[in-house]
């Protein structure tokens, strides 16, 4: 977990738990409807789809999670097939970063969500 | 390849098999319904190894937790040590007491239950033929002090169940049903929220216990029913839906028809969910009900999300055969 100076943690500074549940559904909303990505998150089943978008955004806000780095190779490695590059990557952090904004979390806090995801995207990509 | 071991017995599953497959093929007695997934007829639960995730959609997050599972819908990735749940093949006994043609081809089945019953209006229950076919139907009528429950049941040409139901069952008859189940049901409370209710053919069935369930709680919103079918003749209870909407003021209703050379003055011209989703685009705070046809219900579940309504604001009742 990231320490800040308030001794509180990133994920907790969000709202924690509580926090993860409102975001889901906006950023899965944002996703689906965002043509340049929508095609890796078309899932049949939305509330599987939805329930794996907690995990990300868990992961993402520096919440309680047991992936490792060979994790989130394997979980992408479907997707790095069907072609998943940088420019998927940054519009999955554009969205995130809409996503908080809407709901109001001030802008350093949304540059340490942005700052944590990116040192997952060599993995994510497959590098 | 994996092994199911079920009663001291190890079955050796073949490629792409489901559980329910492989133990059938094995002559293996199993209760089993719908075999997609919806019905849970022949829920079981893994002993060793927790199942795949997606053997589990539909449970109860306690059901999941005690690795409860859909054998049909289970591929499993390792081998796994089953069980069938000790409440497997609980039945209630009812007799018909009413059984009456809505249009040619929906019939009104009224059941009296011998035990007192709990559910909600939309659940659906399945029900068993004395050979032991069973199918899926959903309630349509609030809980009553005498135990009923009433049903709308499409009449199929060839429908194995449906045309017993118009051919030979009789008031007077038994039948055995099983416990409610489904969550597409009214919850008592947001007296203000709007209701969003969107159903093909006898998807009125549930929609219609939910409204019942709804103006029974005095919900106070506004309430928006849309019924579609091909023509005239798929739609059903026109005339009480019509004079619900003259008592009720926050209730509306509008029937839908696709069919060509119809009455257009009295029916909307579409399909009810593209009618619904036209008129309403942003469903913010909306809660959302769609039943009947699965491509429909799959599909508007989608819309509803994408036009602002929450997931978990969202009910569904496919009706999958
Ligand atoms: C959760 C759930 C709730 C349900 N609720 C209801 C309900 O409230 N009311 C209701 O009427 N049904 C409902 N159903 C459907 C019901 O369970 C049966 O599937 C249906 O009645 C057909 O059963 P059957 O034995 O008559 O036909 P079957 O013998 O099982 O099938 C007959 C044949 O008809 C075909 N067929 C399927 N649909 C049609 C169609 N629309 N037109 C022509 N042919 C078709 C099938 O592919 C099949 O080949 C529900 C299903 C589920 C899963
Ligand atoms: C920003 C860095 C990212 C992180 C930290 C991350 C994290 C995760 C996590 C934790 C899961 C759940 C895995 C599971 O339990 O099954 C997941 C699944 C998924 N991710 Fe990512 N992800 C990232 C970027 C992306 C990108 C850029 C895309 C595509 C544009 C993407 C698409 C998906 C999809 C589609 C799934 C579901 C996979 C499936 O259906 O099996 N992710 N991600």
């Amino acid at each position: 977990m990231t320490e800040t100076t308030t001794n509180l943690s990133l994920f907790e500074q969000l709202g924690g738990e509580g926090a993860v549940d409102t975001a889901v559904d906006i950023f899965y909303r944002k996703v689906l409807a965002d043509y340049r990505i929508n095609r890796f998150f078309d899932g049949v089943n939305m509330d599987k789809q939805a329930a794996k978008q907690k995990a990300f955004l868990t992961m993402a806000f520096g919440g309680p999670n047991n992936y490792s780095g060979q994790d989130m190779r394997d979980g992408h490695a479907r997707l790095v097939k069907m072609g998943l590059d940088d420019s998927h990557f940054d519009a999955v952090i554009e969205n995130l970063a809409a996503t908080l904004t809407e709901l109001n979390v001030p802008a350093e806090l949304i540059a340490q969500v942005a700052a944590l995801a990116e040192t997952t995207r060599k993995d994510v990509l497959g590098k | 390849m994996t092994r199911i071991k079920f009663d001291d017995q190890i079955f050796e599953s073949e490629n792409e098999e489901t559980v329910l497959q492989t133990l059938l093929r094995n002559n293996v007695q199993m209760p089993y319904g719908c075999k997609t997934g919806a019905c849970q007829c022949c829920l079981m639960r893994s002993i060793d190894n927790s199942p795949p995730a997606e053997s589990q959609v539909g449970l109860k997050d306690t059901q999941q937790k005690q690795n409860y599972f859909l054998p049909c819908i289970c591929k499993p990735e390792n081998d796994m040590s089953v069980e069938l749940p000790n409440t497997k093949n609980v039945w209630f006994e009812s007799d018909v007491i009413e059984k009456r043609y809505l249009s040619e081809n929906v019939i009104l089945l009224k059941l009296k239950s011998k035990e007192p019953l709990a559910f909600f209006a939309g659940q659906f229950v399945n029900l068993r033929r004395h050979d032991g076919i069973i199918r899926s139907y959903s309630i349509s009528n609030i809980h009553n002090a005498e135990h009923e429950l009433e049903f709308h049941i499409r009449i199929l040409p060839n429908g194995n169940f449906s045309r017993w139901v118009a051919d030979e069952l009789e008031i007077g008859m038994p039948l055995s049903f099983s416990h409610a189940q489904g969550s597409c049901h009214y919850v008592e409370g947001k007296l203000e929220q709007s209701l969003l209710l969107i159903g093909t053919g006898t998807g009125l069935a549930p929609l219609y216990g939910i409204l019942q369930d709804a103006l029974f709680h005095e919900h106070y919103g506004e309430i928006h029913l849309f019924h579609g079918s091909r023509d005239a003749s798929g739609l059903y209870m026109e005339n009480e839906l019509t004079q619900l909407a003259q008592k009720y003021p926050n209730f509306y209703y509008t029937p839908c028809l696709t069919g060509d050379n119809l009455d257009f003055e009295t029916y909307t011209k579409g399909r009810a969910n593209q009618i619904a989703f036209d008129k309403f685009q942003k469903l913010n705070g909306w809660r959302v009900f769609l039943c009947g046809q699965p491509e429909m219900v799959l599909q508007s579940k989608r819309t509803a999300y994408l036009q602002g309504a929450s997931l978990k604001e969202i009910y569904i009742d496919p009706f999958s055969s």
